[in-house]
């Protein structure tokens, strides 16, 4: 299946636009926040920026957690699927993800990617693919 | 959030408590702008001084921030150092997606902290901290320091003064994120008389998006517009810095404190010598797809054996003229450390080159003694320069504390008026002639981007000046509306009046779309009668000689019909500040 990599944050410029793309069109809201991707500097804005969003882990962690069947391994190269009617909104997926790629709000639903890829065509600089996983980052265009 | 009034947070530094208020008038006021005049009137005093703790400094957004790219920017209003009377200054980075998500329109700051402290705000935040530790470190040791102080790395923002703000320096900026700043009018020096080191705004909450397909079908247009067309690519590509050698070719490029508006040497400081040698890499407003900012590296070796460091420096096209050309420099490195030097005292970058370049002047023409500069300056010379930038933050001697005080200042008393390049403050980077000095002279916020009159300049023009006077008019009233959303003025060829009003209905705001045209008029009459009551006196405005003896490429300057345009906008603007 295929899963979005943040394959070329060396090109990002902090605008954030896929945190926003995320929140505004997979969960109708304006946020750059309650996302599945967020941008965030790597030690202050001089140092450029990363991404945290779900590394598609296989078995994934937080679905091993999840007390209710909210969150179920996707059919095959990692990464979840989610079904929001069962989630308890207990948390503990947050604490089981290994990088911090899942947030809750304020009443505490949690926010992770689900790789439906929504954001790429949002980064001007093409810092994200969705691609099967292991082929992303191999092709760099060159610039004209 | 889509709300029909605006929710306006007040902190008070001396009793350290905050209150929110929900105060109506959106469709009146918009926001931005409009919001930041009117909690003006509500909270300041027009009649006291800038210093009196009970002055407010306002940031604003408004209807639209957030909601379409390139509605990333903030207002900051206040009373200015500068000249004592209502000011606003604009900047983005992430300050204006951090009032939004910390739900806020906007943000009064009044009071004085009782020490050197730190203001901490979000949705459920709010914290003064005791951060004497800070006072008298530079823009950048600050940023990092707080980094780790405060809560919401990534979804904050981060606005801070360097030593300029703490002493009382008239060009002292705030600086937004590193790289962008509330640069001009002294709002820095605002945050040092507050005992204000920083303000951190959190961005920690998030809001539903309104039902139905307008939203999206306009997101959708507003976003191709923006990013599938040319109509952002000049800022993309050179980014403002792509204006230098342009400039320069239309003899309108100021050199050496406006002694000469071409020079031979323009190939060394141009936006293609910077992208092509020194671009580093660009960053961007969040928010905004189109990322200008320009962010320029510098290697210098410190030591023997081959030992450097680095620096990144923003860069743009005014700074590359008010450090570059204006200082006599043909070498961008040489450029990008004097930029440095002016980010690390949070002083405004314009308004220091040309209070440097008004030095070196008089300096050579006797006026001022090395003494009083306490370092040699020389146009094209670096190091005296960085000692004087230091010299500048810190107000060393009397000769530094009136300077940092406005450049006519310092003329004044040491009989350089004449060559002083004052437009209402240290000019902007635009030679181009008679409309543009005038412009800048009177308008509101003495800036380039009050209205279009160096654009207008570099095209043929008839002398009427009632018609220029009617365009200045017209364009201001436009560009609030356009401040008051709060969008980028660099995408106001994509969000015409049409596009605004789509955008605004889509969101529900349709009282307010309907109502664009007589707000815009409205803000910018309520802008000026700020300005009044505080004392703007704009038939007394005047332009200095340096101004009668420039060539652009039109020839020299017509200094008859520079007085008549002069006379005639210093007259509309008194009408337009009169009390209803």
């Amino acid at each position: 299946m295929k899963t979005l990599i943040a394959a070329r944050m060396e090109r990002c410029i902090g605008c954030q636009s896929c945190s926003l793309a995320c929140a505004r069109l997979v969960h109708k809201r304006l946020s750059w926040y309650t996302a599945g991707i967020r941008i965030g500097s790597s030690g202050g804005i001089s140092t450029g920026f990363e991404a945290r969003v779900c590394l598609a882990c296989d078995p994934p962690p937080c679905a091993a957690a999840c007390p209710t069947g909210s969150l179920t391994p996707r059919k095959s190269d990692g990464g979840i699927k989610q079904d929001k009617k069962l989630c308890i909104r207990c948390g503990k997926c947050v604490a089981a993800c290994p990088v911090g790629a899942i947030v809750q709000d304020e009443l505490d639903n949690p926010y992770l990617c689900i790789h439906c890829g929504r954001c790429v065509p949002y980064c001007p600089h093409d810092c994200l693919e969705l691609a099967e996983k292991g082929t992303a980052n191999v092709v760099q265009e060159v610039a004209e | 959030m889509i709300r029909p009034h605006f929710r306006v947070v007040v902190v008070d530094l001396t009793s350290r408590k905050t209150h929110a208020e929900n105060i109506p008038g959106r469709a009146e006021w918009l926001g931005g702008s409009g919001l930041a005049a009117l909690l003006f009137e509500k909270y300041g005093n027009a009649g006291a001084p800038w210093t009196d703790p009970a002055q407010p400094l306002i940031f604003a957004i408004g209807p639209l921030t957030g909601y379409f790219p390139l509605m990333s920017k903030t207002v900051c209003s206040f009373l200015s150092p500068y000249h004592g009377q209502y000011t606003e200054s604009h900047a983005g980075g992430r300050s204006a997606l951090a009032l939004r998500f910390a739900d806020m329109d906007a943000l009064v700051v009044v009071g004085k902290a009782a020490r050197p402290s730190v203001l901490s705000v979000g949705s459920q935040h709010m914290e003064i901290l005791d951060a004497p530790f800070l006072w008298g470190k530079d823009v950048f040791v600050t940023g990092k320091m707080l980094r780790h102080m405060l809560p919401g790395s990534g979804t904050r923002s981060i606005m801070r003064i360097g030593p300029a703000g703490e002493t009382g320096c008239a060009y002292a900026c705030i600086n937004v994120d590193t790289y962008r700043h509330f640069g001009r009018m002294g709002s820095g020096a605002v945050m040092g008389a507050k005992n204000l080191k920083a303000i951190a705004i959190l961005g920690d909450a998030s809001f539903p998006l309104p039902e139905g397909k307008d939203y999206a079908t306009a997101f959708k247009e507003i976003h191709s517009q923006l990013t599938e067309t040319t109509m952002m690519s000049k800022y993309h590509d050179l980014g403002t810095a792509g204006n230098v050698a342009a400039l320069n070719e239309l003899k309108s490029l100021p050199w050496r404190n406006l002694q000469a508006t071409t020079d031979p040497g323009i190939d060394g400081i141009s936006g293609e010598r910077f992208a092509t040698d020194m671009l580093l890499r660009n960053a961007a407003c969040a928010g905004c797809p189109v990322g200008c900012i320009h962010i320029g590296f510098l290697r210098e070796k410190f030591m023997a054996d081959h030992r450097y460091l680095y620096r990144q420096v923003a860069y743009d096209y005014e700074p590359i003229f008010s450090l570059g050309s204006m200082l006599g420099f043909t070498d961008g490195f040489a450029v990008l450390g004097l930029m440095d030097a002016v980010e690390r005292e949070g002083l405004d970058c314009m308004s220091s080159g040309v209070a440097l370049a008004w030095a070196t002047e008089a300096l050579q023409k006797g006026d001022v003694t090395q003494e009083e500069t306490l370092t040699p300056l020389t146009f094209g010379e670096p190091e005296g320069y960085k000692a004087a930038i230091r010299h500048l933050g810190s107000g060393a001697n009397e000769f530094y504390r009136r300077l940092a005080q406005g450049t006519m200042k310092a003329a004044s008393r040491y009989h350089g008026e004449d060559y002083a390049c004052v437009l209402g403050q240290e000019m902007a980077g635009y030679a181009t002639g008679e409309t543009f000095f005038v412009s800048e002279s009177l308008s509101f916020r003495h800036s380039h981007l009050d209205s279009s009159a160096y654009s207008a300049d570099q095209k043929p023009q008839d002398k009427d000046a009632d018609k220029v006077v009617a365009g200045f008019v017209k364009d201001e009233a436009s560009r609030c509306v356009l401040t008051s959303m709060v969008g980028c003025l660099f995408a106001r060829g994509v969000y015409s009046a049409e596009r605004l009003q789509q955008a605004l209905t889509s969101l529900g705001y349709a009282d307010v779309a309907a109502n664009l045209d007589a707000a815009g008029t409205d803000i910018q009459r309520l802008r000026w009668r700020l300005r009044m009551r505080s004392g703007y006196a704009p038939m007394q405005a005047t332009i200095p000689k340096r101004y009668t003896e420039v060539v652009t490429w039109k020839g020299p300057i017509d200094t008859q019909y520079m007085e008549t345009l002069r006379q005639t906008y210093a007259r509309k603007l008194m009408e337009l500040g009169q009390e209803v």
